[in-house]
């Protein structure tokens, strides 16, 4: 356990390639924000050897090739040489100073064809479908973390009123672009994937591009906002005529 | 120059080292699943490790070849021919023009990696050849091969091994060295298969019987077991008390345990995150061997400590340093 502005951290070996930095063990907001900072700090200045920077609800997971990290001290197995790296570089980080990710608009048509749980998840809590609606579409959600599949992001600050457990059975085909509700968490399948959350809406927007330089629409710490448009509005957004 | 796929094989996906760089947008680092023999089919033919490779899985292609070429087949054992002819595995193989190389149904091991000299000509994306089959990107079209495929192969290899060259001259259909590499085949003969793991940061959460029983029972790889992960059948290993976890990251090798207590050890395509108490993690260099098991084997683990898994790790680099060197010599000849 080690302290410094950012507060405790702890460094853990994930096997013999991976150092994971556990910045906490809630889902809270306060831990989000120093994952956040911790992983940006690192991908902006990641030490020799590290492949891939990994953040998730309250760890950063370092990816690295043994034979590439700097080993300074004969006799270091190349683990201990990055946890120094790591440690030395955490001390001087302030996670105060990080801004806040920014905030991205997606539309989505709810319900119909392209929600097809809209209406039994509205039934589940008591709630009319255009309540689910208002309360899906009120609060400005977080990118908690990146996973499951490419471009599939994880959203936080759901209205309690609408978590819901997943399906016992999963689809074994949900279409790209589907809403959905999962627990106490929302997400938008940027692929047609299997999945088990309810499916309450459809958006025209492309998350994920294998051929750009961020591939991802979304990435951890970026705020999400989603707005309703109706089937025909859907319909031109999906032609590529311009929102907004 | 190309490869004219005649029949494609029940798995034939194009693979390379993997797709760094992109775990945090939720992409897979994918690429090969036995590491140690697609590296080794490389250097054989002269290429760089990291060039792209075909991945060969339990029943093989029938490929023909358009132009001359080098190639290195390693890995799990085929019985490949060409034109009938038995192609020897670990060593470099001149293929003539028009000649046909039929990958037959898997003996020993269930990979085969089949590196040409001057790798496989297709576009990079996001920095890797691999092909991702759930995204539909990467390699060949985003998928695994089909009949009437023509896969176009890199420049490369012109003037290696000028000896077989001269019996190809001849009018030989293939050539090869009496040499070969040593390979990973004699672990495959056995029937016991002892695969390490470093014990986890979980490994405190699992009950004491099954702490004891992951190292000491042997586990069956069960049919469902892909290049995403191997499932395990025999003993379920129950945690001390039910246990909610946080999503974090996965690696290749990570044994994760869903709460039907089967244990699933994460391969190649695994997710780039996980919400299972994972038990431990395989040492890297047992992965190509655990890769080579096919469904239906049993596996044993034994503990090792990170220390010793990251010694292997070094070791096991410079001896392909020294095979490098060694083979460089050779294709003068």
């Amino acid at each position: 356990m080690a302290e410094s502005r950012l507060g405790a951290f702890t460094l853990a070996p994930l096997g013999d390639c991976v150092l994971l930095i556990e910045l906490g063990n809630d889902a809270s907001e306060s831990t989000a924000q120093r994952v956040h900072a911790v992983a940006e700090h690192l991908l902006e200045q990641s030490p020799a050897g590290v492949k891939d920077v990994v953040p998730a609800v309250c760890t950063v997971a370092l990816h690295y090739d043994p034979l590439l990290v700097e080993q300074p001290r004969e006799g270091d197995t190349p683990y201990e040489a990055l946890k120094q790296q790591v440690t030395e570089r955490l001390a001087s980080l302030d996670p105060t100073r990080q801004a806040a990710g920014p905030e991205v608009e997606i539309p989505v048509c709810y319900g119909g064809t392209f929600g097809e749980d809209l209406a039994a998840l509205a039934e589940a809590h008591g709630l009319s479908v255009d309540e689910v609606i208002a309360l899906h579409g009120a609060p400005v959600y977080r990118v908690q973390m990146l996973g499951f599949a490419p471009g599939f992001a994880y959203l936080a600050g759901l209205d309690p009123r609408l978590s819901t457990p997943r399906r016992s059975t999963p689809r074994s085909r949900v279409p790209g672009g589907s809403v959905a509700i999962g627990g106490e968490l929302t997400a938008v399948y940027p692929l047609d994937l299997p999945g088990g959350w309810h499916l309450i809406g459809r958006s025209p927007v492309r998350f994920f591009d294998p051929t750009a330089e961020r591939p991802s629409l979304l990435v951890a710490g970026d705020r999400v906002r989603f707005v309703r448009v109706s089937v025909d509005e859907y319909a031109a957004l999906d032609k590529g005529v311009p929102w907004r | 120059m190309a490869l004219r796929v005649h029949r494609a094989g029940i798995l034939t996906t194009v693979q390379d080292l993997g797709r760094y760089g992109y775990q945090r947008f939720g992409v897979p680092g994918g690429g090969v699943m036995d590491e140690y023999s697609h590296r080794l089919a490389n250097l054989l033919v002269g290429n760089p490790e990291h060039e792209a490779t075909l991945e060969i899985t339990l029943a093989g292609p029938r490929l023909e070849f358009t132009e001359d070429a080098l190639i290195g087949v390693c890995g799990g054992d085929f019985a490949p021919t060409i034109d009938g002819g038995k192609v020897p595995a670990a060593r470099p193989v001149l293929v003539a023009q028009g000649s046909v190389l039929d990958f037959g149904t898997c003996r020993l091991g269930c990979r085969a990696y089949l590196a040409v000299a001057g790798g496989f000509d297709v576009p990079r994306v996001m920095g890797s050849k691999s092909t991702y089959l759930r995204g539909g990107f990467g390699g060949f079209e985003g998928r695994s091969l089909r009949r009437g495929d023509l896969l176009a192969i890199g420049q490369g290899g012109a003037g290696l091994y000028p000896g077989l060259r001269a019996e190809l001259e001849q009018g030989a259909p293939f050539a090869y060295p009496r040499w070969s590499v040593n390979a990973n085949s004699a672990f495959l003969a056995h029937d016991h298969h002892r695969i390490h793991f470093i014990p986890g940061r979980h490994w405190d959460l699992f009950s004491e019987d099954s702490q004891q029983q992951f190292g000491a029972v042997q586990f069956r790889i069960a049919p469902d077991s892909d290049r995403m992960g191997y499932r395990l059948e025999g003993t379920a290993m129950t945690l001390k008390q039910p246990t909610e976890i946080l999503p974090e990251a996965v690696t290749f090798g990570t044994i994760q345990v869903p709460p039907d207590g089967r244990p699933i050890v994460l391969m190649a395509n695994r997710q780039t995150t996980g919400g299972y108490p994972r038990i431990g993690e395989v040492a890297t260099v047992d992965l190509p061997l655990l890769a080579q098991l096919p469904p239906g084997d049993t596996v044993q683990f034994e503990p090792m400590t990170l220390e010793d898994s990251q010694r292997l790790y070094l070791n096991r680099d410079r001896d392909l340093g020294i095979m490098r060197e060694a083979l460089q010599m050779r294709m003068k000849l």
